[in-house]
């Protein structure tokens, strides 16, 4: 009877969905019609007189027009990142280029405001994450990172480190300025200096950063930006003079750059896709289990790299977590990404929305059981509804492929030993979740889970304390810590 | 019907994570509540109150000020709703019920030897019975804490349904004085047994014992009700009590309501706060917002 009983039972979420608009204000952040490159300390026009435009994902409005970088001004910007690291950078001793990100750090905290604005509108990602997340994460890796530049001696005891040179970075467009900061910080602790390359569609937080580290006195040439696409990319990664490849992004390109600098002396580290196995064990805390794969696989619309975008349920907990899952995925409110309310804000671009639709559309083919929330979306702009699978098979495309994207592809298991090889039969390994309220098992997995990251009870934490990178597919080499230092130094 | 017939496992409870509960409480005190939406939210917060007065100095004088008010919090601003219950001693329920007449505000009796529950069990009957029998609409009993702690979990769950059922008609509410269960694996097992053993509200804290009325304790009791919904069809109300003084916390509270239970417990039927001070902040705020300025404490009576 209660079985019965309980199919009717429904719990009503519009009213949770419908609050007044909170807006934050655009007006807090100023952004210029039209950036340059950033080379040698100065803001410079592209050789080749082109642009292109950046646009608001939110609204399909642009937002301001962006230099593209071509052959020569990446030789220029790498000439001037090798005078500086030559004249200046690698012979300052640490504790005075500490005194540099330090200040880089706070002035990123001063205009916090600014930079979370900025971020969303040129991303999608709600104002509530860039404020509480992609910004200070930001300000705490350079803050971290200067700690360790008298302090290399101590990283590696007993060993003698010197810097690569030129670092050449290439960063995504998912964490803009958090991404920029992930490579800086650790490079210029080092001794290293810096070309770095943001993504086509969010360049304009890095380009505000330029202009922090032009403020901030940084000797000129030490790091910088140019903006441009995959050719722009290319130049950094085939130019001869660049010691260091530095890249995060799709496996895809990881392989292409792979390739390129193969019989070359440089060095790589290549953070690249994912496809993270999330494990909800029977005995765990069920609650904040599920709360855990909402953030891991709904944070920042599925747009991270170590998404938890695989769910595997013991099966007696099963119906239970689906359950909570879908009235869950009514709570959230998608829209608007400046609302502060916003959960879930709009799909980074069109490209990137007809993927993740095309995604939904072969899960449906595959046989799997859609189900997505009831929420309204806006008129304009790219956004895509949160969307959970169930009847998922492990040889399904959805379960196998990264789409990058607010869906996730729900499977059950019965043991521990059938639950570690489903989670491991992936060509990726970047991270993976476990939920369980015993230590024991919660050893037993990480041990076993060939992942870069592994949590458990918790998903998607990141400190610039810890390590983060990838096995297998998922790339090579650590950031973050102190393994993001042994990226950017030569020991000896 | 007392106890529902779904016999529950105690020894084996539902988990609760400490750092993921309190992680997603204060996930929604990040909700920013404008315009309509607060003035909504703030009457709909007065409208949940329990006006409270539980002290060994309360005098009928001041029982009858305190009806008084809850039936006219701030008659400047014409249309707001009254309070949902005032709060008393079982000594007090006869000139709450008096001074309340048909003005639909509930009379609520805390009984059971409140606050401390130390007293045998027929002490405790005698008490609600008493309550009951001077009006009281609705019951606060608090459970014994000692027993459950030992891990005497039938005796807790016989001494809820023995009090249920010497109130008749009058709703029970069970207190578990969450801030002597310490854990929220405890107060998730109390939250079961009060709710299987015949509880229509579960509330935190008798108000006596710190810390009372936590978001990330009441988010653990809502999920409790959630669960034993789905599982029974039969809902349950939640009443926070001690520590919410403060509108900009009850609003953060009824977002956490709004979006772990859903609408249908958006009103007083299924959800009261249990505050003596949380009226006039509400006011202040409700006056800020049609006047567009804060007026002083002083113009709003203290009961």
């Amino acid at each position: 009877m209660a079985t019965k009983k309980s199919n009717t039972i429904k719990l009503k979420f519009d009213s949770a969905r419908n609050l007044a608009p909170a807006p934050e204000s655009k007006s807090a952040a100023k952004i210029d019609p039209q950036y340059e490159l950033f080379i040698n300390g100065k803001f410079e026009k592209p050789s080749g007189k082109k642009y292109f435009a950046s646009i608001n994902p939110a609204t399909e409005e642009k937002l301001s027009m962006i230099a593209e970088a071509n052959d020569a001004d990446v030789n220029k910007a790498v000439k001037a990142a090798r005078a500086a690291y030559e004249n200046v950078w690698k012979k300052m001793p640490g504790a005075e280029r500490a005194k540099y990100i330090y200040r880089i750090a706070r002035m990123i905290q001063e205009r916090a405001r600014e930079f979370a604005i900025i971020e969303t509108l040129d991303g999608g990602k709600p104002i509530r994450e860039s404020r509480d997340f992609d910004v200070p994460t930001a300000a705490n890796h350079f803050f971290y990172y200067a700690g360790w530049a008298d302090k290399l001696e101590y990283a590696f005891p007993n060993r003698h480190t010197s810097p690569l040179g030129v670092a050449g970075q290439i960063i995504p467009w998912n964490f803009p300025l958090l991404m920029a900061a992930w490579k800086i910080a650790p490079a210029l602790a080092c001794g290293n200096t810096v070309v770095i390359k943001p993504a086509e569609n969010t360049s304009l937080t890095a380009l505000k950063l330029a202009e922090i580290i032009q403020e901030a006195d940084l000797p000129a040439g030490v790091v910088n930006i140019i903006t441009g696409a995959g050719a722009t990319g290319a130049a950094i990664v085939n130019h001869p003079d660049v010691n260091k490849i530095a890249f995060t992004g799709s496996t895809e390109v990881g392989k292409i750059i792979q390739r390129a600098i193969a019989g070359t002396n440089k060095k790589a580290t290549l953070e690249l896709g994912g496809k993270a196995a999330n494990i909800i064990f029977d005995d765990a805390p069920i609650d904040q289990a599920v709360e855990g794969v909402i953030n891991g696989i709904f944070f920042n619309q599925g747009h991270v790299c170590c998404a938890g975008s695989r769910l595997y349920v013991q099966e007696s907990v099963f119906k239970e977590v689906v359950r909570k899952l879908k009235d869950r995925l009514e709570s959230l409110i998608v829209g608007d990404p400046m609302d502060k309310n916003t959960d879930i804000g709009a799909i980074n671009s069109k490209e990137q929305l007809n993927i993740i639709n095309n995604y939904i559309k072969i899960g449906q083919q595959e046989g799997a059981e859609m189900y997505q929330s009831s929420a309204s979306l806006p008129k304009r702009g790219f956004y895509c509804r949160p969307t959970i699978f169930t009847n998922v098979a492990q040889s399904n495309r959805i379960a196998q492929e990264e789409i990058f994207g607010p869906v996730l592809a729900i499977q059950s298991f019965r043991t521990d030993d059938e639950v570690i090889e489903k989670a491991n039969n992936t060509p990726y390994g970047l991270s993976a979740g476990v939920w369980t309220d015993k230590g024991s098992k919660i050893f037993n997995m990480t041990t076993k889970l060939r992942a870069g990251v592994v949590w458990a009870n918790t998903f998607n934490k990141f400190d610039p304390t810890s390590p983060f990178g990838g096995y297998k597919e998922s790339g090579y080499g650590r950031e973050g810590g102190v393994h993001g230092l042994a990226a950017y130094v030569n020991i000896v | 019907m007392i106890a529902t017939k779904i016999i529950p496992n105690f020894s084996s409870p539902a988990h609760v994570d400490q750092v993921g509960i309190e992680e997603r409480a204060s996930r929604f005190t990040k909700r920013s509540i404008k315009n309509e939406s607060k003035v909504n939210g703030l009457k709909l917060a007065l409208n949940m109150i329990d006006l409270t007065t539980l002290e060994g100095k309360d005098t009928q004088g001041k029982v009858k000020q305190l009806c008084y008010k809850a039936q006219h919090l701030h008659d400047v601003y014409p249309g707001l709703p009254t309070v949902a219950a005032v709060c008393v001693y079982p000594s007090m329920v006869k000139t709450a019920k008096t001074a309340l007449g048909n003005s639909g505000i509930k009379v609520a009796s805390v009984a059971t030897a409140f606050p401390s529950g130390q007293a045998p069990r027929d002490v405790k009957i005698r008490d609600t019975k008493y309550a009951v029998q001077n009006g009281a609409d609705e019951v606060d009993m608090v459970i014994s804490r000692g027993k459950f702690l030992e891990g005497e979990y039938n005796f807790v769950f016989d001494e809820i349904a023995a009090i249920k059922e010497a109130c008749g008609n009058a709703r029970l509410k069970v207190i578990l004085e969450t801030g002597e269960l310490v854990t929220y694996d405890k107060v998730r097992k109390a939250s079961d047994i009060a709710m299987y053993a015949g509880a229509d509200f579960i509330k935190t804290s008798t108000g006596k014992i710190s810390p009372a009325a936590t978001m990330p304790v009441t988010l653990v009791m809502l999920e409790a009700i959630r669960d034993f919904y789905y599982k029974t069809g039969k809902k349950i109300a939640m009443k926070p009590a001690g520590g919410i003084s403060k509108a900009k916390l009850a609003l953060h509270y009824l977002v956490m309501l709004n979006e772990v239970l859903g609408e249908d417990w958006m009103n007083n039927e299924w959800f009261r706060f249990g505050a003596s001070s949380l009226a006039n902040d509400i006011l202040m705020q409700l006056m800020k917002q049609k006047t567009g300025v804060y007026q002083s404490a002083n113009y709003f009576s203290i009961d």
